[in-house]
C-alpha cells in the first residue's frame, strides 16, 4: 500500500507570478484515478516550474473535521495526535523484525523538530505554455525506491516501522526526493 | 450509592415507538433546550461554537450516538460504557477501562465536563480539536477498535439513523464530519458550573467555616495548577508520580518526542472530583485522601518534577480534612442528574 497527500501546488511563471492550487490531493497507488490530478483556471502564461508540497500544511492539519481528500475517513488521519498521515506505506519484507514480517511507515508531523513536510520544487526544462484550447499535462515519476534511499538507505532489519515522530524525518528526507518530472507540455 | 438514574420524558418515548412504525422523521415531535451562556468569570470557549452551531436535532443525535454501541467494533462498547454520566462521565472507579474483547488500555477515563473550555484532549493533549478527539476512542484497537469507514456504513444501514442524520444535517448521506459534529453539539453541552462551590462565588450559597479553610487551604497550594474557575491550567506536569513500569506511559513525551516532557500529563479538572474516583492519568489512587497525602508526604520520584512542586507542604490532619470538604463543594448534582444528558433508552447491547 502506498498512499500520499501532494498540496500547495504552485506553478511558477516567466513573470515571477506564480499560479497557487488550493487542492489537496490524495494519491493512492490502487487507484488509478487518483493519480491524475486536475487544476483547473490555470491563467495564460509560460510556466517554468512546478512546486509542491508532500503532506499538508500546518494550517489544515489543525482545522477540525474537514471533507475531501482531508476527510479522516481516508484512513490518513492519526487518531491520537491530530494531524495528518502525509505518507503511508506498508508491505512485507523478509528483513523485518516485526512478527509479521511486515513494513509499516505511517510519516507525519507538522511541528519542529518532528516536521515531516517536504517541497519539492521541479523546473521545466522548456517552459510550459497554457493558454487558448488546449489542455496541458504535467507529468511526474514517483520512484518508490528512493523512499528507503533517497537521502539515507533504510535497513529493514533496523527501522521496520515508524508510525510516530521517531524516525519520521529520515523518511520525509527520503520522499522529499522521490520525484522527477517526465514532461510537460 | 450513587444509583443509575433515567428519567425518559414520556413524550420521546411516544415519539420513538411512533417513529419506528413510521419511518417519518418529520414526525418526531422530540425537543430539548439547550441554552449557553459563558458563565461569568469563565474564559472565553476554546471551541469554535459558531463553526457548528448547536441544534436540539444535533444534540438529540450525539447523545444518541454518545449511547450507542454500534459505533464499536463488536457493537458492545459505547462511549457511555467508559464515561458514566452519574460520575461526571468518568469510569465508576475503574482504575483503566474495558474496551472490545475486554482489553484494556494504559490510562484512567478522565471526566467529560466543561470541555468547550479545553485546550487540548487526552492526558497528553495529543488531540487539540473537540471534534477530532472521538476518532481517537473509535479507532483505539483497545477502545471501540472500529474503522471510521465501517462506522459510517453501519449508521447509514440503520433503520432509523438516516433519517436523524437528515433532521440534524438536512442530508441522510452520513459523513465522518456530521457524525463527529454531531457527538460534539453533546459533548458542548455537558457542562457543569453550578456547584456549591459556583454558588458560593456568585453570593447564592454561603460556605460553612470548614468549607472556608479548605478554600483557603486550597487556594494557596493547589490552584496554582488547578486554576479557578475550571479548576485547570491545562499545562503538563510531573507531579512526581513513580512512573508505572508495566504501562510504559510518558505522557507529554509521546507526543513531543522531548525528554523534558517526560512523565508529564495535563492538569485535570478537579469539578466533580468527589464522583471521579480514581484519581491520577493511570487511576492509582482510590481515594482523595491518598491524593493529599501523595503531595503532602513528599515521596515523590524527582526525574522532571514540576517546579511548583512544594516538598514538605505538611498539612496537617485537620487541614487535609478541610481540603476535601472545599473539593466537595465541586460536586455538581443537577449536572450528575441532568436528563438532558443521560442515556435515551438504548441498549447497551446491540448483537
Amino acid at each position: 500500500m502506498l498512499k500520499y497527500y501532494i498540496s500547495n501546488i504552485h506553478l511558477k511563471r516567466k513573470d515571477g507570478k506564480e499560479y497557487i492550487s488550493k487542492e489537496y490531493f490524495l494519491v493512492d497507488e490502487d487507484e488509478i484515478n487518483s493519480k491524475t490530478l486536475s487544476l483547473s483556471k490555470v491563467p495564460d502564461g509560460e510556466y517554468t516550474a512546478i512546486s509542491f508540497i508532500v503532506g499538508i500544511d500546518s494550517l489544515h492539519n489543525c482545522k477540525g473535521i474537514q471533507k475531501g481528500a482531508l476527510d479522516p475517513v481516508k484512513g490518513m488521519f492519526w487518531a491520537w495526535n491530530t494531524g495528518y498521515i502525509f505518507l503511508k506505506m506498508e508491505g512485507k519484507s523478509p528483513q523485518s523484525i516485526t512478527s509479521g514480517k511486515s513494513l509499516e511507515y505511517h510519516i507525519g508531523g507538522f511541528q519542529q523538530p518532528h516536521n515531516c513536510i517536504r517541497t519539492v520544487t521541479l523546473p521545466f526544462s522548456i517552459p510550459l505554455k497554457v493558454g487558448g484550447e488546449k489542455e496541458n499535462k504535467i507529468i511526474l515519476k514517483s520512484d518508490l525506491s528512493k523512499l528507503f534511499s533517497g537521502h539515507t538507505t533504510i535497513d529493514f532489519s533496523k527501522l521496520s516501522t515508524v508510525t510516530n515522530i521517531f524516525g519520521a524525518t529520515t523518511i520525509a528526507d527520503n520522499y522529499a526526493t522521490m520525484f522527477s518530472l517526465v514532461e510537460a507540455k | 450509592m450513587v444509583g443509575k438514574i433515567r428519567h425518559l420524558p414520556g413524550l420521546f418515548l411516544l415519539a420513538l415507538l411512533f417513529y419506528a412504525f413510521t419511518q417519518d422523521p418529520s414526525s418526531i415531535k422530540e425537543t430539548v433546550e439547550i441554552t449557553f451562556k459563558n458563565p461569568k468569570g469563565f474564559p472565553k470557549p476554546t471551541y469554535p461554537l459558531k463553526e457548528n452551531k448547536t441544534t436540539a436535532q444535533g444534540f438529540l443525535l450525539g447523545r444518541k450516538l454518545f449511547y450507542d454501541p454500534i459505533l464499536s467494533k463488536d457493537n458492545l462498547v459505547s462511549c457511555a460504557s467508559c464515561h458514566k454520566q452519574n460520575f461526571a462521565f468518568a469510569d465508576a472507579g475503574n482504575e483503566l477501562s474495558t474496551g472490545i474483547s475486554g482489553k484494556r488500555g494504559i490510562r484512567n477515563a478522565p471526566s467529560l465536563q466543561n470541555l468547550i473550555w479545553k485546550k487540548a484532549f487526552m492526558a497528553d493533549g495529543g488531540i487539540t480539536h473537540l471534534d477530532l478527539q472521538p476518532i481517537a476512542p473509535l479507532t483505539n484497537p483497545v477502545e471501540m477498535g472500529e474503522v471510521l469507514k465501517n462506522v459510517i456504513s453501519k449508521l447509514q444501514h440503520d433503520p432509523v439513523y438516516p433519517s436523524l442524520f437528515f433532521r440534524a444535517f438536512n442530508d441522510s448521506i452520513i459523513t465522518s464530519e456530521y457524525l463527529l459534529k454531531s457527538l460534539t453539539q453533546f459533548l458542548c453541552a455537558v457542562i457543569s458550573v453550578d456547584s456549591p462551590y459556583d454558588r458560593f462565588i456568585s453570593g447564592r450559597e454561603q460556605f460553612t467555616s470548614e468549607e472556608l479553610d479548605g478554600l483557603k487551604i486550597f487556594r494557596t497550594h493547589c490552584a496554582n495548577c488547578h486554576k479557578e474557575p475550571l479548576f485547570t491550567d491545562y499545562s503538563y506536569r510531573n507531579i512526581g508520580l513513580q512512573p508505572d513500569s508495566i504501562l510504559q506511559d510518558a505522557g507529554r513525551a509521546g507526543i513531543t518526542g522531548l525528554q523534558e516532557d517526560n512523565n508529564k500529563f495535563m492538569v485535570p479538572s478537579l469539578r466533580n472530583v468527589e464522583v471521579t474516583a480514581p484519581y491520577m492519568h493511570d487511576g492509582r489512587f482510590n481515594k482523595l485522601e491518598e491524593v493529599i497525602n501523595h503531595y503532602a508526604n513528599g515521596n515523590f520520584a524527582t526525574a522532571n518534577i514540576d517546579s511548583s512542586i512544594v516538598r514538605n507542604v505538611g498539612f496537617s490532619e485537620k487541614e487535609k480534612k478541610a481540603l476535601i470538604v472545599f473539593l466537595k463543594t465541586l460536586t455538581d448534582q443537577a449536572f450528575l442528574h441532568d436528563t438532558r444528558f443521560s442515556n435515551p433508552g438504548i441498549s447497551t447491547n446491540r448483537n
